[in-house]
């Protein structure tokens, strides 16, 4: 009888359990799924990540290509993110051009990028107004059950720390570039911006890391983007029901926790890595 | 209407000179609203703020594609145009966001199974861009008839590095920023509808900035209800 009276009334479902403040797979309405992040899985990449909140899975790999900067900044790389939502990770998402969930999902990230200045693209040039690197970020999402932005950050960020570029010294006689691929250093990371995703149910109530089918329940999202220093990098709230700023006071505060968490995972992994 | 009804408010008589001292500044830039200008679509208008300026046309409610149909409400839609070249993943990000926000205040459930569609158009572009658009498309949404719980408005506010803080800044200001907040509020109690951030700033800041965007969206809404005033009380 539950089984058939979640298909059939899914909201009706939800608000009973959010009366007794908690959430159908036995959550609290603060608590994040189980994260786990994993770094350098794939070889081709010059730097690979794979995070999972809960079941959610994106995997985001970053190939280095030589290009040249843009005329109005010479001295500036590029930093080019794509995320993939393909049918592969939810029946919404058909193939061919990316949908508007992708394209929203690429914008968002490459916002953060620039907002955050989590490295400078001054680092990636090579000889300025000739050579710099690009640095293709494609996050691919294996499996979508809510939080994608959250899912995406972290593992752009993983990804980033992982990336190893080799020395490049461009031959004065040839003019072109030699590529050392004995010598790699890893990039300046300089902040770690890290996504909470909240969603609002019934215009009152505030849970952290909805899944798919609390973001479809859900009368509206919000995203909150912070750095270690408390900094906002973004506040994405794509439009939805209306909240206070008390409402958005105890969001920063769960941003702030959730950092550090974050921040706490990502130490361990990265300090239990071998060293190549 | 019989033809266009033209409206223009001045919120401050003086034209926007430097920036207010610390603390929010409340000048808001010339506004001036034309509704029911284009005969085509069910509803019509033009947002002026400053030099920027965005017509929006709202086609609704009207015949829906069965694979967008959604059986207890309406499908909301917004198509929005730059100035130049093809709309590109920015823009469908921001397509996003107005519709999201309109979705909040539209009483989609008085018209299932049928679209509402928002055309909007970039005239010229001189800072507060996603603001005018939000602000010409719920214009337009009242000029077509649509049912909406209440309205709303889409302000701006620019952090200079010195933290003070920009209402409705220009394109050079914004440019200037470290960081350029955008927020929809509603006109029933002003809650935060939608928001939009670009560049760092800190908690305090973010309070500071909704506190003086709730300030400005009062003098917004006030000339949304003078200008339909003026329209409505000449028939």
């Amino acid at each position: 009888f539950l089984m058939s009276f979640r298909t059939v009334e899914p909201l009706e479902y939800y608000r009973r359990f959010l009366k007794e403040n908690c959430r159908p797979d036995g959550r609290e309405l603060g608590e994040f799924r189980t994260t786990t992040v994993n770094v350098g899985s794939i070889g081709t990449a010059d730097g690979s990540s794979l995070v999972k909140l809960g079941n959610t899975t994106v995997i985001c790999g970053i190939k280095a290509e030589f290009g040249a900067p843009p005329t109005d900044a010479p001295d500036k790389g590029y930093v080019v993110p794509n995320v993939d939502l393909s049918p592969l990770c939810s029946w919404r998402f058909r193939s061919g051009p990316p949908g508007e969930e992708a394209q929203v999902a690429s914008q968002f990230i490459a916002d953060v990028i620039e907002n955050s200045q989590i490295i400078q693209k001054e680092d990636l040039c090579i000889s300025s107004g000739k050579l710099a690197w690009v640095l293709y970020c494609d996050l691919i999402c294996l499996n979508h059950d809510g939080n994608i932005l959250d899912a995406c950050t972290f593992a752009l960020l993983a990804a980033l720390k992982n990336v190893q570029l080799p020395e490049v010294t461009i031959n004065e006689e040839t003019a072109l570039a030699e590529v050392n691929l004995k010598k790699k250093s890893y990039l300046n990371i300089r902040t770690h911006p890290v996504a909470t995703s909240f969603a609002v149910f019934d215009d009152t109530l505030l849970i952290v890391d909805p899944t798919e089918e609390e973001e479809h329940l859900a009368t509206g999202t919000l995203t909150v983007v912070m750095d270690e220093e408390g900094k906002l990098c973004c506040l994405h709230k794509p439009g939805g029901s209306g909240l206070t700023g008390a409402k958005l006071q105890d969001c920063m505060s769960r941003a702030v926790t959730r950092h550090k968490e974050v921040k706490k995972l990502m130490d361990e992994v990265f300090k239990s890595m071998k060293p190549k | 209407m019989e033809g266009a009804m033209q409206t223009e408010s001045k919120i401050r008589a003086d034209s926007r000179t430097e920036p207010g001292p610390r603390g929010p500044g409340c000048s808001l830039r010339h506004f001036a609203c034309e509704q029911n200008l284009l005969s085509r679509p069910d509803g019509s208008a033009s947002f002026l703020q400053g030099d920027t300026s965005v017509l929006a046309g709202v086609y609704g409610p009207a015949e829906v594609k069965i694979s967008k149909e959604i059986f207890n409400k309406a499908t909301l839609e917004v198509i929005l145009r730059p100035k130049t070249g093809l709309p590109g993943v920015a823009e469908k990000s921001r397509e996003r966001l107005i519709r999201n926000t309109c979705e909040a205040v539209v009483l989609g459930a008085l018209h299932p199974r049928t679209s509402i569609t928002v055309v909007l158009q970039v005239v010229s572009d001189a800072g507060s861009l996603l603001a005018c658009c939000l602000n010409a498309a719920c214009m337009a949404l009242v000029d077509a008839g649509v049912p909406m719980r209440a309205l709303f408005c889409g302000v701006t506010c620019a952090l200079d590095s010195d933290g003070t803080l920009m209402l409705d800044p220009t394109a050079k200001q914004e440019k200037e920023a470290r960081a350029v907040l955008t927020f929809a509020l509603d006109s029933v109690e002003r809650k935060l509808l939608m928001s939009t951030t670009k560049g760092l700033y800190s908690d305090a800041e973010l309070q500071q900035c909704l506190a003086a965007a709730q300030t400005a969206s009062t003098h917004v809404f006030r000339f949304y209800r003078e200008s339909l005033q003026r329209r409505y009380s000449k028939s």
